[in-house]
């Protein structure tokens, strides 16, 4: 088959709803793509890590405590079940990393803002991982089978995480007047950065248009952004939230809620490193990896060892 | 790449296995790196098993398992096309039994 054939082929079985395995053929910009975005995707998980683990030792209640451990180490999990799907792409883990911490890859932009108070905690309970889960739910369909598998699992834990920081919320929006006023200042801090977590707009996505072509995305940055949008408003609603956005507004003609513009000049300084947090989550992150070396080399020289004196025995 | 690159040590991959229960096949959840056998089922559990996805594990050295390729595919598999008869609706059965059903 020439190449062009191949293309051809490949593309009807992507059409077919057919799903790319490891070790099938597949064009050089599909696999390129994909490691760019899995990776991108696990580095956010890791780096989701931080913001949170902030707050462990200063939870207000045992279980609180209890259940945000869980979560954290549920970000870590994730982070692991997406590296591995990178890794069957041909690539090495090391290498991902390293390319994260000292070059270019990207990590989602959300996790370069600071948690400023515990109802901060609550909130990206619901914003950031209900945002998170309407992404994740149209990834579960991808093309590629490792990147659908992954994200299904990572589906299956995430509404544990939306649940329990909607359920914080809904307290604290229920308690007393300074209670109320942390929850609606974390809400209104959060808002607009978690709308950006779905990225630019269509017109403005360049990767878009191939990802979709290629089921490695099944739905646009936009229709994922409406989605939750939809969603999000009527939670609000419930546990008496506002949502600080003057131009929201339903719209009886489409079914879906109107929102304002999205400060789009923030979005792109915080994408090019300058957000309040960047320097800060790549310094932590840098020094998690280099002061472990020493755990790494150790394990191994370890298990070695081990090796040597079973040998020895037999 | 910049950094560490001098220093090629990664822990080796291995695959991960696990049975979600008793009497069900075993399934593949993905991979982890780990230094031995004994911390690879360690951090199997802690990545794959941490809601009882599973009642038991396996971890296999992903370097110890040989795979079919998509190449082999067709002539691999495709003997079983051509013997019709090693399956049961290649037989017919007479009505009476049937309707008996």
């Amino acid at each position: 088959m020439t190449e062009e054939e191949k293309r051809e082929a490949f593309q009807e079985r992507i059409d077919n709803g057919e799903k790319i395995e490891p070790k099938d053929w597949m064009p050089d910009r599909y696999r390129q793509q994909l490691i760019r975005m899995m990776s991108q995707h696990a580095h956010s998980e890791i780096v989701g890590m931080l913001p949170e683990g902030n707050w462990i030792t200063r939870a207000p209640s045992l279980k609180r405590k209890m259940v945000l451990l869980a979560k954290v180490q549920d970000e870590a999990g994730h982070g692991m079940y997406l590296y591995s799907a990178t890794e069957t792409l041909g690539v090495r883990r090391k290498d991902l990393i390293e390319d994260y911490l000292y070059g270019s890859a990207k990590y989602s932009s959300i996790f370069n803002y600071p948690t400023l108070t515990f109802a901060d905690i609550c909130v990206i309970g619901w914003l950031v991982d209900g945002a998170a889960i309407v992404n994740q739910t149209m990834l579960a369909k991808s093309s590629y089978g490792p990147y659908s598998r992954a994200n299904i699992r990572i589906c299956r834990e995430e509404s544990f995480h939306k649940k329990q920081g909607y359920e914080m919320l809904a307290k604290m929006a229920d308690g007393t007047p300074e209670q109320q006023k942390m929850a609606q200042d974390a809400v209104n801090r959060w808002w607009w950065p978690t709308l950006m977590m779905f990225g630019p707009h269509d017109e403005d996505s360049p990767n878009s248009e191939e990802l979709i072509k290629w089921g490695v995305k099944t739905k646009t940055n936009d229709e994922l952004r409406q989605d939750f949008v939809d969603r999000t408003v009527m939670e609000a609603k419930a546990i008496g939230i506002t949502l600080p956005d003057s131009e929201l507004k339903y719209n009886e003609e489409t079914g879906h809620w109107n929102f304002g513009e999205i400060p789009w000049d923030e979005f792109w300084s915080v994408i090019k490193g300058d957000g309040p947090m960047n320097r800060e989550r790549m310094k932590a992150r840098r020094k998690a990896y280099e002061k472990g070396e020493w755990v790494r080399e150790a394990a191994m020289e370890y298990a070695r060892k081990q090796k040597l004196k079973e040998e020895k025995a037999s | 790449m910049t950094k560490n690159s001098n220093n090629q040590s990664e822990w080796p991959l291995w695959e991960v296995f696990y049975q979600p229960k008793d009497g069900k096949p075993f399934e593949h959840a993905g991979s982890v790196h780990a230094a031995d056998a004994e911390m690879a089922m360690q951090n199997a559990r802690d990545t794959y098993a941490r809601r009882s996805e599973g009642i038991a594990i396996w971890v296999v050295p992903s370097d110890q398992i040989t795979a079919s390729t998509t190449e082999d595919e067709e002539p691999f598999f495709d003997p079983a096309n051509d013997k019709p008869y090693r399956h049961p609706q290649f037989y017919s059965t007479p009505r009476a039994v049937k309707k008996r059903k």
